[in-house]
Protein backbone atom coordinates (compact mmCIF):
# COMPACT_ATOMS: atom_id res chain seq x y z
CA UNK A 1 0.00 0.00 0.00
CA UNK A 2 1.46 3.38 -0.96
CA UNK A 3 1.80 6.32 1.41
CA UNK A 4 -1.19 8.18 -0.02
CA UNK A 5 -3.47 5.16 0.40
CA UNK A 6 -2.16 4.58 3.92
CA UNK A 7 -2.95 8.18 4.81
CA UNK A 8 -6.48 7.77 3.49
CA UNK A 9 -6.84 4.55 5.46
CA UNK A 10 -5.68 6.36 8.60
CA UNK A 11 -8.52 8.82 8.10
CA UNK A 12 -10.95 5.91 7.80
CA UNK A 13 -9.47 4.51 11.03
CA UNK A 14 -10.16 7.87 12.68
CA UNK A 15 -13.74 7.85 11.41
CA UNK A 16 -14.20 4.39 12.93
CA UNK A 17 -12.79 5.63 16.24
CA UNK A 18 -15.16 8.61 16.42
CA UNK A 19 -18.19 6.55 15.42
CA UNK A 20 -17.48 3.73 17.88
CA UNK A 21 -16.80 6.02 20.83
CA UNK A 22 -19.87 8.10 20.03
CA UNK A 23 -21.96 4.95 19.77
CA UNK A 24 -20.56 3.73 23.10
CA UNK A 25 -21.25 7.06 24.78
CA UNK A 26 -17.89 6.86 26.54
CA UNK A 27 -14.26 6.11 25.72
CA UNK A 28 -10.96 7.73 24.91
CA UNK A 29 -10.86 9.62 21.61
CA UNK A 30 -7.76 11.78 22.27
CA UNK A 31 -5.18 9.03 22.65
CA UNK A 32 -6.88 6.86 20.02
CA UNK A 33 -6.64 9.58 17.40
CA UNK A 34 -2.99 10.28 18.24
CA UNK A 35 -2.15 6.59 17.66
CA UNK A 36 -4.27 6.18 14.52
CA UNK A 37 -1.43 6.62 12.01
CA UNK A 38 0.77 4.17 13.92
CA UNK A 39 -2.06 1.60 14.04
CA UNK A 40 -2.68 2.04 10.34
CA UNK A 41 0.99 1.61 9.43
CA UNK A 42 1.16 -1.55 11.53
CA UNK A 43 -2.00 -3.23 10.24
CA UNK A 44 -1.82 -2.14 6.60
CA UNK A 45 1.90 -2.19 5.89
CA UNK A 46 4.32 -3.40 8.50
CA UNK A 47 2.86 -6.51 10.07
CA UNK A 48 2.76 -10.01 8.66
CA UNK A 49 -0.78 -10.97 9.61
CA UNK A 50 -3.77 -12.75 8.11
CA UNK A 51 -7.24 -11.59 9.18
CA UNK A 52 -8.63 -14.95 8.02
CA UNK A 53 -6.19 -16.77 10.28
CA UNK A 54 -5.60 -14.55 13.32
CA UNK A 55 -3.51 -17.26 15.00
CA UNK A 56 -1.27 -17.86 11.99
CA UNK A 57 2.09 -19.31 12.96
CA UNK A 58 4.97 -16.90 12.68
CA UNK A 59 2.69 -13.85 12.61
CA UNK A 60 3.65 -10.46 13.93
CA UNK A 61 1.81 -9.30 17.04
CA UNK A 62 0.56 -5.88 18.05
CA UNK A 63 -0.20 -5.10 21.67
CA UNK A 64 -1.80 -1.81 22.62
CA UNK A 65 -0.36 -1.46 26.10
CA UNK A 66 -2.16 1.88 26.24
CA UNK A 67 -5.36 -0.14 26.19
CA UNK A 68 -7.60 2.91 26.45
CA UNK A 69 -6.52 3.72 22.86
CA UNK A 70 -7.82 0.31 21.80
CA UNK A 71 -10.33 1.93 19.42
CA UNK A 72 -7.40 2.93 17.16
CA UNK A 73 -6.24 -0.68 16.98
CA UNK A 74 -9.75 -2.12 16.67
CA UNK A 75 -10.81 0.34 13.99
CA UNK A 76 -7.71 -0.57 11.96
CA UNK A 77 -8.39 -4.28 12.53
CA UNK A 78 -12.01 -3.91 11.41
CA UNK A 79 -10.90 -2.17 8.21
CA UNK A 80 -8.28 -4.87 7.69
CA UNK A 81 -11.00 -7.53 7.90
CA UNK A 82 -10.54 -9.15 11.30
CA UNK A 83 -14.23 -8.47 12.04
CA UNK A 84 -16.97 -6.29 10.51
CA UNK A 85 -16.91 -2.57 11.35
CA UNK A 86 -20.57 -2.78 12.44
CA UNK A 87 -19.60 -5.35 15.09
CA UNK A 88 -17.01 -2.93 16.43
CA UNK A 89 -19.82 -0.40 16.86
CA UNK A 90 -21.02 -2.50 19.82
CA UNK A 91 -17.94 -1.22 21.68
CA UNK A 92 -18.49 -0.96 25.45
CA UNK A 93 -22.03 -2.36 25.25
CA UNK A 94 -23.19 -5.24 27.40
CA UNK A 95 -22.67 -8.66 25.82
CA UNK A 96 -20.15 -7.32 23.27
CA UNK A 97 -16.69 -8.83 22.92
CA UNK A 98 -15.48 -5.27 22.40
CA UNK A 99 -14.82 -4.39 26.00
CA UNK A 100 -13.88 -0.89 27.12
CA UNK A 101 -10.28 -2.01 26.78
CA UNK A 102 -8.92 -4.71 24.40
CA UNK A 103 -9.67 -8.30 25.37
CA UNK A 104 -8.09 -11.49 24.03
CA UNK A 105 -11.60 -12.74 23.29
CA UNK A 106 -11.42 -10.61 20.12
CA UNK A 107 -9.86 -12.49 17.18
CA UNK A 108 -6.43 -10.98 16.53
CA UNK A 109 -6.05 -9.32 19.93
CA UNK A 110 -2.99 -10.91 21.53
CA UNK A 111 -3.30 -9.59 25.08
CA UNK A 112 -5.95 -8.08 27.29
CA UNK A 113 -4.77 -4.63 28.27
CA UNK A 114 -6.13 -1.60 30.01
CA UNK A 115 -4.22 -1.62 33.25
CA UNK A 116 -1.26 0.47 32.11
CA UNK A 117 2.19 -1.02 31.71
CA UNK A 118 1.13 -4.65 31.65
CA UNK A 119 0.97 -4.93 27.88
CA UNK A 120 4.65 -4.03 27.79
CA UNK A 121 5.55 -6.89 30.16
CA UNK A 122 3.39 -9.35 28.25
CA UNK A 123 5.17 -8.22 25.08
CA UNK A 124 8.52 -9.04 26.66
CA UNK A 125 7.19 -12.53 27.42
CA UNK A 126 6.01 -12.95 23.83
CA UNK A 127 9.38 -11.79 22.52
CA UNK A 128 11.18 -14.23 24.84
CA UNK A 129 8.94 -17.03 23.56
CA UNK A 130 9.68 -15.92 20.00
CA UNK A 131 13.42 -16.21 20.63
CA UNK A 132 13.00 -19.64 22.24
CA UNK A 133 10.95 -20.93 19.31
CA UNK A 134 13.03 -19.14 16.64
CA UNK A 135 9.73 -17.66 15.52
CA UNK A 136 10.13 -15.01 12.79
CA UNK A 137 7.20 -12.97 14.20
CA UNK A 138 7.91 -9.55 15.62
CA UNK A 139 6.22 -7.88 18.57
CA UNK A 140 4.93 -4.30 18.26
CA UNK A 141 3.86 -2.63 21.48
CA UNK A 142 2.16 0.75 21.57
CA UNK A 143 2.53 2.70 24.81
CA UNK A 144 1.38 6.09 25.95
CA UNK A 145 3.81 8.66 27.30
CA UNK A 146 1.81 9.00 30.52
CA UNK A 147 1.99 5.22 30.77
CA UNK A 148 5.74 5.55 31.21
CA UNK A 149 5.00 6.77 34.73
CA UNK A 150 4.18 3.16 35.66
CA UNK A 151 7.20 1.44 37.22
CA UNK A 152 6.51 -1.91 35.58
CA UNK A 153 7.26 -0.34 32.19
CA UNK A 154 10.85 0.31 33.21
CA UNK A 155 11.20 -3.19 34.61
CA UNK A 156 10.04 -4.41 31.22
CA UNK A 157 12.38 -2.08 29.28
CA UNK A 158 15.29 -3.31 31.42
CA UNK A 159 14.47 -6.97 30.80
CA UNK A 160 13.98 -6.54 27.04
CA UNK A 161 17.43 -4.99 26.72
CA UNK A 162 18.98 -7.58 29.04
CA UNK A 163 17.70 -10.43 26.88
CA UNK A 164 18.60 -8.63 23.65
CA UNK A 165 15.06 -8.77 22.31
CA UNK A 166 15.64 -7.34 18.84
CA UNK A 167 12.36 -8.95 17.81
CA UNK A 168 10.36 -6.29 19.62
CA UNK A 169 9.54 -2.67 18.95
CA UNK A 170 7.98 -0.31 21.47
CA UNK A 171 6.20 2.66 19.94
CA UNK A 172 5.67 5.51 22.36
CA UNK A 173 2.72 7.69 21.42
CA UNK A 174 4.23 10.88 22.77
CA UNK A 175 1.31 13.32 22.66
CA UNK A 176 2.42 15.07 25.83
CA UNK A 177 -0.96 14.95 27.56
CA UNK A 178 -2.64 12.73 30.11
CA UNK A 179 -5.94 12.81 32.02
CA UNK A 180 -4.97 15.51 34.49
CA UNK A 181 -3.10 17.70 32.01
CA UNK A 182 0.40 17.93 30.54
CA UNK A 183 2.89 15.15 31.36
CA UNK A 184 5.31 17.92 32.29
CA UNK A 185 2.92 19.21 34.94
CA UNK A 186 1.57 15.91 36.25
CA UNK A 187 4.80 13.90 36.33
CA UNK A 188 7.66 14.61 33.99
CA UNK A 189 8.59 11.69 31.77
CA UNK A 190 11.05 13.47 29.50
CA UNK A 191 13.63 12.93 28.16
CA UNK A 192 12.03 9.70 26.97
CA UNK A 193 14.57 8.97 24.22
CA UNK A 194 17.59 9.47 26.46
CA UNK A 195 16.09 7.35 29.21
CA UNK A 196 15.45 4.49 26.80
CA UNK A 197 18.91 4.79 25.29
CA UNK A 198 20.42 4.55 28.75
CA UNK A 199 18.32 1.42 29.28
CA UNK A 200 20.04 -0.14 26.28
CA UNK A 201 17.41 0.42 23.61
CA UNK A 202 17.87 1.51 20.02
CA UNK A 203 15.89 4.75 19.92
CA UNK A 204 14.36 6.39 16.86
CA UNK A 205 12.49 9.69 17.14
CA UNK A 206 9.86 10.49 14.52
CA UNK A 207 6.83 12.54 13.70
CA UNK A 208 4.12 10.03 14.59
CA UNK A 209 1.74 11.44 12.00
CA UNK A 210 4.16 11.24 9.09
CA UNK A 211 3.47 7.91 7.41
CA UNK A 212 6.81 7.82 5.58
CA UNK A 213 8.71 8.39 8.82
CA UNK A 214 6.69 5.69 10.62
CA UNK A 215 7.42 3.11 7.91
CA UNK A 216 11.07 4.11 7.75
CA UNK A 217 11.40 3.67 11.53
CA UNK A 218 9.96 0.14 11.29
CA UNK A 219 12.52 -0.64 8.56
CA UNK A 220 15.35 0.61 10.73
CA UNK A 221 14.06 -1.37 13.71
CA UNK A 222 14.09 -4.57 11.66
CA UNK A 223 17.76 -4.04 10.84
CA UNK A 224 18.81 -3.50 14.46
CA UNK A 225 20.34 -6.58 16.04
CA UNK A 226 20.64 -7.67 19.67
CA UNK A 227 18.80 -4.59 20.94
CA UNK A 228 15.09 -3.81 21.13
CA UNK A 229 13.95 -0.67 19.32
CA UNK A 230 11.88 2.15 20.75
CA UNK A 231 10.18 4.53 18.37
CA UNK A 232 9.39 7.77 20.14
CA UNK A 233 6.55 9.07 18.01
CA UNK A 234 5.82 12.74 18.51
CA UNK A 235 2.09 13.06 18.14
CA UNK A 236 -0.85 15.36 18.74
CA UNK A 237 -3.58 14.20 21.07
CA UNK A 238 -6.90 14.23 19.23
CA UNK A 239 -5.12 14.49 15.84
CA UNK A 240 -7.46 15.00 12.91
CA UNK A 241 -10.37 16.53 14.81
CA UNK A 242 -9.42 20.14 15.37
CA UNK A 243 -11.59 20.80 18.42
CA UNK A 244 -10.05 17.77 20.13
CA UNK A 245 -6.44 18.48 19.23
CA UNK A 246 -4.10 19.12 22.15
CA UNK A 247 -6.98 19.12 24.62
CA UNK A 248 -6.45 16.92 27.68
CA UNK A 249 -10.21 17.19 28.25
CA UNK A 250 -10.73 14.88 25.26
CA UNK A 251 -8.68 12.10 26.86
CA UNK A 252 -11.70 10.22 28.13
CA UNK A 253 -14.89 11.78 26.85
CA UNK A 254 -17.23 10.76 24.04
CA UNK A 255 -18.37 13.34 21.49
CA UNK A 256 -22.11 14.07 21.49
CA UNK A 257 -24.28 13.94 18.37
CA UNK A 258 -23.35 17.42 17.16
CA UNK A 259 -19.66 17.05 17.93
CA UNK A 260 -19.61 13.69 16.18
CA UNK A 261 -21.15 15.20 13.06
CA UNK A 262 -18.62 17.99 13.13
CA UNK A 263 -15.72 15.61 13.63
CA UNK A 264 -16.82 13.29 10.82
CA UNK A 265 -17.34 16.22 8.47
CA UNK A 266 -13.81 17.43 9.11
CA UNK A 267 -12.31 13.96 8.68
CA UNK A 268 -14.29 13.25 5.50
CA UNK A 269 -13.12 16.56 4.11
CA UNK A 270 -9.59 15.24 4.29
CA UNK A 271 -10.34 12.22 2.14
CA UNK B 1 7.08 -39.63 59.29
CA UNK B 2 10.76 -39.50 60.01
CA UNK B 3 12.16 -37.31 57.23
CA UNK B 4 11.75 -33.57 57.12
CA UNK B 5 11.96 -31.85 53.76
CA UNK B 6 10.93 -28.32 52.80
CA UNK B 7 8.19 -28.18 50.16
CA UNK B 8 10.32 -25.70 48.18
CA UNK B 9 13.02 -28.39 47.98
CA UNK B 10 10.52 -30.88 46.58
CA UNK B 11 9.31 -28.21 44.15
CA UNK B 12 12.82 -27.72 42.78
CA UNK B 13 13.27 -31.45 42.29
CA UNK B 14 9.86 -31.81 40.66
CA UNK B 15 10.65 -29.03 38.19
CA UNK B 16 13.72 -30.93 37.03
CA UNK B 17 11.65 -34.01 36.25
CA UNK B 18 8.90 -31.99 34.59
CA UNK B 19 11.46 -30.14 32.46
CA UNK B 20 12.29 -33.39 30.79
CA UNK B 21 8.66 -34.37 30.26
CA UNK B 22 7.46 -31.00 28.89
CA UNK B 23 9.75 -29.27 26.43
CA UNK B 24 7.50 -26.18 26.56
CA UNK B 25 7.90 -25.79 30.32
CA UNK B 26 9.56 -22.48 31.15
CA UNK B 27 10.70 -21.40 34.62
CA UNK B 28 11.12 -17.83 35.81
CA UNK B 29 12.50 -16.32 38.97
CA UNK B 30 13.08 -12.89 40.47
CA UNK B 31 16.61 -13.18 41.87
CA UNK B 32 15.64 -15.79 44.46
CA UNK B 33 16.40 -18.95 42.50
CA UNK B 34 18.62 -20.31 45.28
CA UNK B 35 15.87 -19.89 47.85
CA UNK B 36 12.91 -20.94 45.72
CA UNK B 37 14.97 -23.87 44.37
CA UNK B 38 14.44 -23.07 40.71
CA UNK B 39 18.21 -22.73 40.18
CA UNK B 40 18.64 -26.44 39.44
CA UNK B 41 16.15 -26.18 36.58
CA UNK B 42 18.07 -23.14 35.34
CA UNK B 43 21.26 -25.13 35.29
CA UNK B 44 19.71 -28.12 33.53
CA UNK B 45 17.66 -26.09 31.03
CA UNK B 46 19.36 -22.69 30.69
CA UNK B 47 17.41 -21.77 27.54
CA UNK B 48 14.11 -22.26 29.33
CA UNK B 49 15.00 -20.40 32.49
CA UNK B 50 14.61 -16.64 32.82
CA UNK B 51 15.90 -14.73 35.79
CA UNK B 52 13.94 -11.50 35.60
CA UNK B 53 15.82 -9.73 38.38
CA UNK B 54 14.20 -8.09 41.36
CA UNK B 55 11.14 -7.09 39.37
CA UNK B 56 8.21 -9.32 40.26
CA UNK B 57 5.55 -7.29 38.48
CA UNK B 58 7.32 -7.56 35.14
CA UNK B 59 8.07 -11.23 35.78
CA UNK B 60 4.37 -12.10 36.12
CA UNK B 61 3.46 -9.87 33.19
CA UNK B 62 6.11 -11.50 31.00
CA UNK B 63 5.00 -14.91 32.28
CA UNK B 64 1.56 -14.13 30.81
CA UNK B 65 3.16 -13.28 27.46
CA UNK B 66 5.15 -16.51 27.42
CA UNK B 67 2.08 -18.55 28.36
CA UNK B 68 -0.07 -16.89 25.69
CA UNK B 69 2.68 -17.94 23.25
CA UNK B 70 2.22 -21.60 24.13
CA UNK B 71 4.56 -22.08 27.08
CA UNK B 72 3.72 -23.60 30.44
CA UNK B 73 5.25 -21.16 32.89
CA UNK B 74 6.26 -21.75 36.51
CA UNK B 75 7.22 -18.34 37.90
CA UNK B 76 8.64 -18.24 41.40
CA UNK B 77 9.45 -15.75 44.08
CA UNK B 78 8.49 -15.33 47.72
CA UNK B 79 4.73 -15.43 48.35
CA UNK B 80 4.75 -11.86 49.63
CA UNK B 81 6.08 -10.50 46.36
CA UNK B 82 4.03 -12.80 44.16
CA UNK B 83 0.52 -12.63 45.59
CA UNK B 84 1.17 -9.35 47.36
CA UNK B 85 3.30 -7.06 45.26
CA UNK B 86 2.25 -8.44 41.87
CA UNK B 87 -1.42 -8.96 42.74
CA UNK B 88 -2.94 -6.70 40.16
CA UNK B 89 -0.66 -7.98 37.40
CA UNK B 90 -1.63 -11.54 38.30
CA UNK B 91 -5.29 -10.52 38.33
CA UNK B 92 -5.31 -8.73 34.98
CA UNK B 93 -2.51 -10.29 32.92
CA UNK B 94 -2.84 -13.89 34.15
CA UNK B 95 -6.32 -14.29 35.69
CA UNK B 96 -8.33 -12.22 33.23
CA UNK B 97 -6.61 -13.78 30.21
CA UNK B 98 -6.65 -17.31 31.70
CA UNK B 99 -2.93 -17.58 30.90
CA UNK B 100 -1.27 -20.90 31.66
CA UNK B 101 0.96 -19.54 34.41
CA UNK B 102 1.73 -21.37 37.63
CA UNK B 103 2.54 -18.85 40.33
CA UNK B 104 4.82 -20.98 42.46
CA UNK B 105 5.22 -18.92 45.59
CA UNK B 106 7.67 -19.97 48.24
CA UNK B 107 8.39 -18.79 51.80
CA UNK B 108 4.69 -18.44 52.57
CA UNK B 109 3.35 -17.98 56.08
CA UNK B 110 5.05 -17.44 59.40
CA UNK B 111 7.61 -20.22 59.01
CA UNK B 112 9.69 -17.90 56.84
CA UNK B 113 10.88 -17.09 60.36
CA UNK B 114 13.77 -14.76 61.04
CA UNK B 115 13.17 -12.45 58.06
CA UNK B 116 10.23 -11.11 60.03
CA UNK B 117 6.85 -9.55 59.40
CA UNK B 118 7.77 -7.87 56.10
CA UNK B 119 8.25 -11.31 54.56
CA UNK B 120 5.57 -13.30 56.36
CA UNK B 121 2.51 -13.64 54.12
CA UNK B 122 -0.89 -14.41 55.64
CA UNK B 123 -2.90 -12.84 52.84
CA UNK B 124 -1.86 -14.78 49.75
CA UNK B 125 -4.50 -17.51 49.77
CA UNK B 126 -7.18 -14.89 50.42
CA UNK B 127 -5.97 -12.70 47.56
CA UNK B 128 -5.57 -15.52 45.06
CA UNK B 129 -8.97 -17.08 45.90
CA UNK B 130 -10.70 -13.90 44.79
CA UNK B 131 -9.44 -14.14 41.20
CA UNK B 132 -11.96 -15.87 38.92
CA UNK B 133 -10.58 -19.10 37.45
CA UNK B 134 -7.51 -19.21 39.68
CA UNK B 135 -6.75 -22.64 41.13
CA UNK B 136 -5.21 -22.35 44.61
CA UNK B 137 -3.08 -25.19 45.95
CA UNK B 138 -1.21 -25.51 49.24
CA UNK B 139 0.59 -28.88 49.54
CA UNK B 140 1.40 -30.26 52.96
CA UNK B 141 4.67 -32.08 52.36
CA UNK B 142 7.32 -33.11 49.84
CA UNK B 143 5.35 -36.01 48.35
CA UNK B 144 2.17 -34.02 47.80
CA UNK B 145 4.18 -31.11 46.42
CA UNK B 146 5.61 -33.32 43.69
CA UNK B 147 2.38 -35.08 42.90
CA UNK B 148 0.31 -31.92 42.81
CA UNK B 149 2.82 -29.92 40.78
CA UNK B 150 2.77 -32.63 38.13
CA UNK B 151 -1.02 -32.40 37.88
CA UNK B 152 -1.00 -28.61 37.87
CA UNK B 153 1.52 -28.47 35.04
CA UNK B 154 -0.65 -30.96 33.18
CA UNK B 155 -3.80 -28.82 33.67
CA UNK B 156 -4.30 -25.75 31.49
CA UNK B 157 -4.94 -22.47 33.29
CA UNK B 158 -3.68 -20.17 36.02
CA UNK B 159 -2.73 -21.63 39.37
CA UNK B 160 -1.31 -20.36 42.65
CA UNK B 161 0.96 -22.97 44.21
CA UNK B 162 1.97 -22.21 47.79
CA UNK B 163 5.14 -23.71 49.21
CA UNK B 164 7.28 -23.05 52.25
CA UNK B 165 10.75 -22.42 53.49
CA UNK B 166 10.94 -24.65 56.56
CA UNK B 167 11.64 -28.39 56.53
CA UNK B 168 8.40 -30.19 57.37
CA UNK B 169 7.60 -33.87 57.99
CA UNK B 170 7.11 -36.06 54.93
CA UNK B 171 3.59 -37.09 55.64
CA UNK B 172 2.43 -39.00 52.61
CA UNK B 173 3.82 -42.22 51.18
CA UNK B 174 4.87 -42.45 47.53
CA UNK B 175 1.87 -44.69 46.83
CA UNK B 176 -0.76 -42.43 48.37
CA UNK B 177 -3.28 -41.06 45.95
CA UNK B 178 -3.33 -37.27 45.82
CA UNK B 179 -5.69 -35.73 43.29
CA UNK B 180 -5.93 -32.04 42.42
CA UNK B 181 -9.31 -30.73 43.59
CA UNK B 182 -10.01 -33.65 45.92
CA UNK B 183 -9.60 -33.46 49.67
CA UNK B 184 -7.70 -36.32 51.29
CA UNK B 185 -9.35 -38.14 54.17
CA UNK B 186 -6.27 -39.02 56.18
CA UNK B 187 -7.90 -40.14 59.41
CA UNK B 188 -11.40 -41.39 60.14
CA UNK B 189 -13.31 -39.96 63.09
CA UNK B 190 -16.87 -39.27 64.21
CA UNK B 191 -16.92 -36.57 66.90
CA UNK B 192 -15.29 -33.67 65.11
CA UNK B 193 -13.38 -32.95 61.87
CA UNK B 194 -10.14 -31.04 61.53
CA UNK B 195 -9.74 -29.67 58.02
CA UNK B 196 -6.15 -28.59 57.48
CA UNK B 197 -3.95 -27.34 54.68
CA UNK B 198 -0.21 -27.03 54.10
CA UNK B 199 2.11 -27.64 56.99
CA UNK B 200 -0.84 -27.81 59.41
CA UNK B 201 -1.90 -31.21 58.05
CA UNK B 202 0.73 -33.19 59.94
CA UNK B 203 -0.03 -31.17 63.08
CA UNK B 204 -3.72 -31.94 62.71
CA UNK B 205 -2.88 -35.61 62.39
CA UNK B 206 -0.83 -35.67 65.59
CA UNK B 207 -3.47 -33.61 67.41
CA UNK B 208 -6.06 -36.21 66.42
CA UNK B 209 -3.87 -39.00 67.75
CA UNK B 210 -3.48 -37.18 71.07
CA UNK B 211 -7.24 -36.55 71.35
CA UNK B 212 -8.02 -40.16 70.61
CA UNK B 213 -6.29 -41.10 73.85
CA UNK B 214 -8.92 -38.97 75.62
CA UNK B 215 -11.67 -40.80 73.79
CA UNK B 216 -12.36 -38.04 71.23
CA UNK B 217 -12.69 -39.38 67.71
CA UNK B 218 -11.26 -36.82 65.26
CA UNK B 219 -11.57 -36.97 61.50
CA UNK B 220 -8.71 -35.27 59.63
CA UNK B 221 -8.93 -33.99 56.08
CA UNK B 222 -6.15 -32.44 53.98
CA UNK B 223 -7.54 -29.73 51.72
CA UNK B 224 -4.51 -29.10 49.52
CA UNK B 225 -6.69 -27.61 46.79
CA UNK B 226 -8.36 -24.61 48.38
CA UNK B 227 -9.93 -23.56 45.09
CA UNK B 228 -11.88 -25.19 43.60
CA UNK B 229 -12.61 -26.71 47.00
CA UNK B 230 -13.87 -30.28 47.50
CA UNK B 231 -17.37 -29.44 48.76
CA UNK B 232 -18.47 -33.05 49.01
CA UNK B 233 -15.89 -34.10 51.58
CA UNK B 234 -16.61 -30.98 53.66
CA UNK B 235 -20.40 -31.40 53.62
CA UNK B 236 -20.03 -35.06 54.55
CA UNK B 237 -17.78 -34.12 57.48
CA UNK B 238 -20.21 -31.45 58.67
CA UNK B 239 -23.14 -33.91 58.50
CA UNK B 240 -21.38 -36.84 60.08
CA UNK B 241 -19.28 -35.16 62.78
CA UNK B 242 -21.30 -31.97 63.41
CA UNK B 243 -18.26 -29.81 64.22
CA UNK B 244 -15.31 -28.53 62.20
CA UNK B 245 -11.95 -26.99 63.07
CA UNK B 246 -9.88 -25.52 60.24
CA UNK B 247 -6.11 -25.18 60.50
CA UNK B 248 -3.88 -23.14 58.21
CA UNK B 249 -0.59 -21.27 58.30
CA UNK B 250 -2.38 -18.23 56.91
CA UNK B 251 -4.67 -15.51 58.19
CA UNK B 252 -8.07 -16.63 59.38
CA UNK B 253 -9.48 -13.82 57.25
CA UNK B 254 -10.03 -15.08 53.73
CA UNK B 255 -8.12 -18.35 53.88
CA UNK B 256 -9.07 -22.01 54.23
CA UNK B 257 -11.30 -21.28 57.24
CA UNK B 258 -13.43 -18.86 55.23
CA UNK B 259 -13.49 -21.20 52.22
CA UNK B 260 -14.75 -24.09 54.37
CA UNK B 261 -17.23 -21.85 56.20
CA UNK B 262 -18.77 -20.78 52.89
CA UNK B 263 -19.42 -24.41 52.02
CA UNK B 264 -20.73 -25.24 55.49
CA UNK B 265 -23.15 -22.29 55.86
CA UNK B 266 -24.70 -22.94 52.46
CA UNK B 267 -25.11 -26.68 52.94
CA UNK B 268 -24.99 -27.89 56.49
CA UNK B 269 -24.31 -25.28 59.19
CA UNK B 270 -22.33 -26.62 62.14
CA UNK B 271 -20.08 -25.34 64.86
CA UNK B 272 -16.69 -24.17 63.61
CA UNK B 273 -13.41 -22.84 64.96
CA UNK B 274 -10.46 -21.54 62.96
CA UNK B 275 -6.80 -22.03 63.75
CA UNK B 276 -4.52 -19.62 61.89
CA UNK B 277 -2.88 -16.22 62.08
CA UNK B 278 -5.20 -13.80 63.85
CA UNK B 279 -5.66 -10.26 62.56
CA UNK B 280 -2.07 -9.29 63.30
CA UNK B 281 1.40 -9.12 61.75
CA UNK B 282 4.17 -11.55 62.70
CA UNK B 283 7.72 -10.88 63.84
CA UNK B 284 11.23 -12.37 63.64
CA UNK B 285 11.92 -15.65 65.34
CA UNK B 286 12.50 -19.34 64.75
CA UNK B 287 9.63 -21.01 62.87
CA UNK B 288 8.60 -23.18 65.80
CA UNK B 289 8.74 -20.28 68.25
CA UNK B 290 6.54 -18.24 65.93
CA UNK B 291 4.02 -21.00 65.34
CA UNK B 292 3.68 -21.28 69.10
CA UNK B 293 3.44 -17.57 69.81
CA UNK B 294 0.90 -16.96 67.04
CA UNK B 295 -1.24 -19.99 67.78
CA UNK B 296 -0.59 -22.49 64.98
CA UNK B 297 0.54 -25.65 66.80
CA UNK B 298 -0.84 -29.06 67.59
CA UNK B 299 -1.93 -27.71 70.99
CA UNK B 300 -3.87 -24.89 69.36
CA UNK B 301 -5.73 -27.42 67.24
CA UNK B 302 -6.52 -29.47 70.36
CA UNK B 303 -7.85 -26.37 72.14
CA UNK B 304 -10.00 -25.49 69.15
CA UNK B 305 -11.41 -29.02 69.02
CA UNK B 306 -12.45 -28.76 72.67
CA UNK B 307 -14.06 -25.41 71.91
CA UNK B 308 -16.38 -26.82 69.26
CA UNK B 309 -17.27 -30.05 71.03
Amino acid sequence: MDIKKLEQTATEVRIGIIKAIHSAGSGHPGGSLSAADIATALYFSEMNIDPADPEMKGRDKCIFSKGHAGPAQLSAMALRGFFPMEDFMTLRKIGSMFQGHPSIKIPGIEMSTGSLGQGMSASVGMALAGKLDKDPGRIYTVLGDGELQEGIVWEAFMSAAHYGLDNMVAIIDNNGLQIDGRNDDVMKVQPIGEKLESFGWNVIEIDGHNMAEILDAFDKARKCQRRPTAIVAHTVKGKGVSFMENQAGWHGKAPDEKQTEEALKELRGEM
Amino acid sequence: MADKIATRQAYGEALLELGEKYDNLVVMDADLSGSTKTAAFGKAYPDRFFNMGIAEQNMYGAAAGLALSGKIVCASTFAMFAAGRAFEIIRNSIGYTGANVKICASHAGITVGEDGASHQTFEDIALMRTIPGMTVVNPSDAVSTKKLLGQIVDTEGPCYFRIGRAAVPVFYGEDDEIVLGKGNLIREGSDVTVIATGIMVSKAHSAAAALEKEGISVRVIDIHTIKPIDEEIIIKAARETGAIVTAEEHGIIGGLGDAVAQVVVRNCPCRMAMVGQKDTFGESGKPDELLKKYGMTEDDIIRAVREVL
